[in-house]
C-alpha cells in the first residue's frame, strides 16, 4: 500500500499524484470517513473528454494488479482531534487486509534542520522494525540516509532520543503505531518548504523508484538534471492551474 | 522560516498540519473539555410531523423522499426563498439545531432572511418531495453529523438529490483571467447514477467544490 501523508508542502500527496497518473491506475474504491474535510470534483486523472466526468473525492483507493500495488490517495486535510481515529482506522484496514507492507510518503519543514542535516541530500526513510529486517540492506546499497533522531529534551538533556517530524501531519503517529503493531511500514519523507512543491514532488517520487523501481528509470548518470528526472512521469491534468487563473490583460 | 528581519517564526502550512496539538498527550481534564465541546457542536434535527406534534430529535423510521433539494449558503437559500418557497405550496416540516464559531441557530422555524438557519419544507402536494434551506455555516468537525442525521431520516432508495451551492467567482480556476468571465455562470458536477440532462457545463478540473455541499 503506497499513501501520502497531509502534509508540508503536500509533496506526499503530489507524489503520488504521479504515481497514480504515470500508471495509468484504475480506481478500486473509497474511504467513507468524517476525518477529513470534505470535497468533490471531476476526475483529476482525465486526459480526454470521455473519462472526465468520473467524480472523484477526498480519500480514493487505486490498483494495478500486475505490480500487486495499492495506492490511497488522500486530498484534503484533517479534521482537528481526527487524526488518531484516522490512524486507527487505517492500520486495521492494512492488518485486515493483510496488506504485506506499507509505504508513507511524506515531507518535513526544512527550516528545522540542524547544521548537518542542511548539507547533503534532503530525503530520508524511515522503517519499522518489521521491515527493517526485510529490507535494511537494500536501503544500505541505496545509500539512503535514515531519518535522524532528535533530543527529548534539547540542552538539557542530549541522551534521551525521539523521532520529530515536524510538519508531518500523521507521519510519526503511523509510524509509532505501526512499530507497536508489527505492520511492514516504510516511510520516505523529504525536507522543503511551502512553495511550488512540484521540483519536490519529482524528487520523492524519484527517490521511491530507486527502491520499488514502479517506472523505468532512464536516468544512469549520478547527477542528472530535474529535466531528465522527471520526464518518466506523467503529470495530471488536474495540476493545471495550481496558483490560480490567468491573469487579467489588463494588468499590463 | 526566517522573516525579512532574521526572526525564525513558525510557518503556517497549506497543507493544514497542525504539530504541536496531535503530540500533546491528553490529560483526562483535556478529555472532559473535549467531550463537553463536542456535546455543544451536536446537531439536532427536529421534526414537526404532518400531526403538528413534535417528534423529538429523530424520526422513528425513515420517511419517503423521491426528491430532495439541499440550498447551502445565504445566495441558495435566498434563491429558493425568492422563486421557490411559499407558505400555500410548502409547510415546515424540520428545523435544525446548531452551534459553532460562526453563528447559531434556534429551533424556531419563524425565520428572517438575515437569520443563520436550517430548514426543512415539504410540498404539500406531493409529500416526497423535500427542500432544505441551510443559511448558517456548518463547520468542518460538524458536516459528517449533519450528513448522517439528515440523510438517516429518509429513505435513500429511489432518492434523487440536488444540491444547489454559490462559490466565489475569484476561486475559480481557468486559463483566461476571472474578470473577463461572465458571472454568475453555471456548473455542475453528477453522479454515475444522475441519468438525467444537466442544465449547464460540468466543473472542470481544477475546479473542486468543499464542505457541506461536497458532503
Amino acid at each position: 500500500l503506497l499513501q501520502p501523508a497531509v502534509s508540508v508542502g503536500n509533496v506526499g500527496q503530489l507524489a503520488v499524484d504521479l504515481v497514480i497518473s504515470t500508471l495509468g491506475m484504475t480506481k478500486a474504491g473509497y474511504f467513507y470517513t468524517d476525518c477529513l474535510v470534505p470535497m468533490v470534483g471531476n476526475n483529476p486523472y482525465a486526459t480526454a473528454e470521455e473519462n472526465s466526468m468520473e467524480l472523484s473525492i477526498n480519500a480514493e483507493v487505486y490498483s494495478l494488479p500486475s505490480k500487486k500495488l495499492v495506492v490511497l490517495q488522500i486530498r484534503s486535510p484533517f479534521i482537528k482531534n481526527k487524526y488518531r481515529p484516522f490512524c486507527q482506522t487505517l492500520l486495521s484496514w492494512v492488518k485486515s487486509s493483510k496488506c504485506a507492507r506499507v509505504v508513507l510518503l511524506s515531507s518535513s519543514h526544512a527550516y528545522q534542520r540542524d547544521d548537518e542535516q542542511l548539507l547533503g541530500t534532503p530525503l530520508r526513510y524511515l522503517l519499522t522494525p518489521d521491515l527493517e529486517k526485510a529490507v535494511g540492506g537494500i536501503m544500505q546499497e541505496l545509500n539512503w540516509k535514515e531519518m535522524e533522531k532528535v533530543a527529548a529534551y534539547p540542552g538539557m538533556n542530549d541522551t534521551e532520543k525521539i523521532l520529530h517530524i515536524p510538519g508531518g501531519g500523521i507521519t510519526k503517529l503511523l509510524f509509532t503505531e505501526s512499530c507497536s503493531k508489527g505492520i511492514q511500514m516504510a516511510v520516505l519523507l523529504k525536507f522543503c518548504s511551502e512553495g511550488d512543491n512540484i521540483p519536490d514532488a519529482f524528487a520523492l517520487v524519484n527517490y521511491l523508484n530507486e527502491w520499488l523501481q514502479l517506472v523505468q528509470s532512464e536516468v544512469s548518470a549520478v547527477g542528472s538534471t530535474v529535466l531528465d528526472a522527471s520526464s518518466q512521469w506523467k503529470i495530471p491534468s488536474s495540476w493545471r492551474l495550481l496558483f490560480g487563473s490567468g491573469l487579467p490583460p489588463a494588468l499590463f | 522560516m526566517a522573516t525579512f528581519f532574521g526572526e525564525v517564526v513558525v510557518a503556517p502550512s497549506r497543507a493544514g498540519v497542525d504539530d504541536e496539538e496531535e503530540a500533546r498527550e491528553e490529560t483526562p481534564e483535556d478529555r472532559e473539555i473535549r467531550r463537553e465541546l463536542e456535546k455543544k457542536r451536536e446537531i439536532d434535527i427536529l421534526w414537526t410531523l404532518k400531526s403538528g406534534a413534535s417528534a423529538g430529535s429523530s424520526a422513528d423510521e425513515p420517511f419517503a423522499c423521491s426528491k430532495f433539494i439541499v440550498a447551502i449558503g445565504r445566495n441558495a437559500a435566498a434563491f429558493l426563498s425568492s422563486f421557490i418557497l411559499d407558505s400555500v405550496r410548502w409547510e415546515v416540516v424540520g428545523v435544525v439545531k446548531l452551534w459553532n464559531e460562526w453563528g447559531r441557530t434556534s429551533s424556531t422555524t419563524n425565520v428572517l432572511p438575515t437569520d443563520s438557519f436550517c430548514l426543512f419544507y415539504r410540498l404539500i402536494s406531493d409529500p416526497t418531495v423535500l427542500l432544505c434551506q441551510c443559511s448558517c455555516y456548518v463547520a468542518e468537525d460538524q458536516q459528517f453529523q449533519w450528513l448522517e442525521k439528515v440523510f438517516g431520516c429518509m429513505q435513500k432508495e429511489g432518492l434523487q438529490v440536488t444540491v444547489l451551492s454559490t462559490c466565489p467567482l475569484a476561486d475559480y480556476k481557468t486559463q483566461e483571467s476571472t474578470l473577463t468571465l461572465p458571472s454568475p455562470f453555471l456548473k455542475a458536477l453528477k453522479t454515475e447514477e444522475f441519468k438525467e440532462q444537466v442544465c449547464c457545463p460540468l466543473l472542470e478540473q481544477p475546479n473542486i467544490v468543499r464542505d457541506l455541499p461536497a458532503a
